[in-house]
């Protein structure tokens, strides 16, 4: 073997055992920071966290849900309405709204707006060794500060993804019935009988996945960023960047596993709807 | 002032060495702090003081020796126990690091809110008596720390530090970026401590204004990239008096801020790159 392609398979290698290295990292990090539930964060240290992740994100959420559902109802409605079946509308656009859209964007705002602002938080204490300060004090950074946003992150997000899939919904219905003059009747009506509750449960258990994939990569991102302001900035960035791609891979595999699930129980496709089929 | 006699070991660096990446900062640092005793360490900024103090709160674990505190190496303690041998120290960072989100009040409290059994009026009585002891108003109280000049911010961390009575106080650089007077305070402020509760305490300073004012023994570290392999990095232990009589040329050299020599061998490294 010659001398260069051994330098390119030795540097491949520690490149892949180096990933490997940061995903250990990572899950002891994530199993030590959800293992210090046996103990209940306060009511002092959750309060002010669930406001800044929930109260604080409900504009946000709701006019990137709103829009969402009105960019839609745009975009189909011409294709729709030349096969006369404008009517029909509602259906498409509240079926990819609660299942894709509204739980997916709704999550990449909130990865953008409490994932790096997690993470510069994090990472600026870390950084003005106030992390060090809290050991000193004998509290354990991973309790006081990692699980109370983990916490926050999992128990709002999928209560924020409601909002967000309501406000899709709604401004779908209101693009179509109020400017294309769909008729508001036969709009509702056909939309009810295509929601079924398990789109709806998986639509609010995959923002579970996602509030705890933010809440964990950007709290990892803080407590293990490099001195000064550039190491603040890149722990903000890199948070972002691996929240939104673990979302979208999370996606992906929780949509093949709740199909293969809804095969498993209803094999003959039988599902419970809202309305008449 | 010393009581050496009770523990002559109570802080112990056996072999103690410190690699960050491979890069060795601390290498076979060997030394006992008696208790009661002030040890103020010097030496050049990145010669491994601040990782000191680290290691002897066990914010860092040594690469090779052992700390040991009390006679006990931190390394064979269990977290629960690590945690409650960390809470018999108090610990004065460089920049005070107060918790942004909190009030100078709630930073005070925060170690008696997390490890006694005090309700609120103690709590705010004990916190008012410390906040009065480094000689803050209480009107200081309900501010945060983006609010107070860096002299206050030092104090506030040293009412922090003390409020569950640590037995040993370490202080990292406390009179750095302050003024002349507000440097006297903090000297004064450490030697009140000292007088006022038996506290063995380890401050690293560049401030030869603070080594006259508290220390009872002196140590000096040399950075290891100017060392030879087997030359010791601790190169002065003794008292105030002695490290002004030493006729070691770097002590000296530190003592009186002479960078000659320094600067003549940088512009020589420098003139070696440009050639080269």
């Amino acid at each position: 073997m010659s001398e260069p392609l051994r330098k390119e398979i030795k540097s491949a290698l520690n490149k892949v055992s180096q990933a490997f290295a940061a995903l250990g990292d990572f899950t002891t990090f994530s199993a030590l920071s959800i293992a210090t539930i046996i103990k209940k964060p306060s009511a002092g240290t959750m309060i002010p966290i669930c406001f800044r992740v929930g109260v604080q994100s409900v504009p946000v959420v709701a006019i990137t849900g709103m829009f969402i559902g009105m960019v839609m109802a745009i975009q189909v409605f011409s294709q729709f309405q030349s096969l006369g079946m404008a009517t029909q509308i509602g259906q498409i656009i509240n079926v990819s709204v609660i299942k894709e859209l509204g739980p997916v964007l709704a999550a990449t705002m909130l990865a953008g707006r409490i994932g790096s602002s997690m993470a510069a938080e994090l990472a600026t204490m870390r950084v003005t060794e106030q992390v060090d300060a809290l050991i000193c004090l004998g509290v354990n950074p991973l309790h006081y500060l990692v699980l109370p946003r983990v916490l926050a992150c999992v128990l709002l997000i999928p209560i924020l993804t409601v909002l967000a899939n309501f406000m899709g919904v709604f401004g779908g219905s209101m693009v179509c019935t109020e400017i294309f003059k769909v008729d508001p009747y036969h709009y509702w009506q056909n939309s009810r009988g295509h929601i079924q509750i398990w789109d709806l449960s998986v639509g609010l258990i995959k923002p579970i996945f996602f509030g705890a994939a933010i809440s964990l990569i950007s709290c990892h991102r803080g407590m293990n960023s490099r001195a000064g302001a550039e190491g603040v900035g890149k722990a903000a960035t890199s948070a972002f960047v691996w929240s939104f791609m673990s979302i979208l891979v999370l996606d992906f595999f929780l949509a093949l596993f709740f199909n293969n699930l809804h095969q498993a129980i209803w094999p003959d496709n039988s599902i419970k709807t809202f309305g008449p089929k | 002032m010393d009581s050496s006699s009770s523990n002559p070991n109570f802080l112990s660096l056996q072999n103690a060495g410190m690699a960050f990446n491979g890069v060795d900062i601390l290498r076979n640092i060997n030394f006992n702090i008696p208790k009661g005793q002030t040890l103020v360490v010097i030496g050049e900024s990145g010669c491994g003081k601040t990782v000191l103090l680290k290691l002897l709160i066990s914010l860092l674990q040594a690469s090779t020796g052992k700390v040991l505190f009390d006679g006990q190496d931190w390394c064979a303690l269990d977290e629960k126990r690590t945690n409650e041998q960390r809470l018999r120290f108090g610990f004065l960072f460089q920049g005070a690091a107060l918790f942004d989100s909190l009030t100078v009040f709630d930073n005070v409290a925060f170690g008696l809110r997390a490890h006694s059994n005090y309700n609120e009026k103690e709590i705010e009585k004990l916190v008012l008596m410390r906040v009065k002891e480094v000689g803050m108003k209480e009107s200081v109280l309900e501010k945060k720390p983006a609010e107070l000049s860096g002299g206050m911010k030092k104090r506030i961390g040293l009412a922090r530090a003390l409020i569950l009575k640590p037995e040993v106080m370490l202080y990292d650089e406390p009179t750095t970026g302050l003024d002349p007077i507000m440097t006297d305070v903090i000297n004064d402020l450490i030697l009140q401590t000292r007088k006022n509760m038996p506290v063995t305490s380890i401050v690293v300073t560049h401030e030869m204004r603070t080594v006259h004012k508290v220390a009872d023994r002196v140590i000096m570290f040399y950075p290891l990239a100017r060392l030879k392999p087997n030359e010791p990095q601790l190169i002065f232990d003794g008292t105030t008096d002695e490290l002004f009589k030493t006729p070691d040329l770097r002590v000296q050299q530190f003592i009186h801020g002479e960078a000659k020599e320094r600067t003549l061998e940088s512009e020589n490294h420098e003139h070696r790159d440009e050639i080269s």
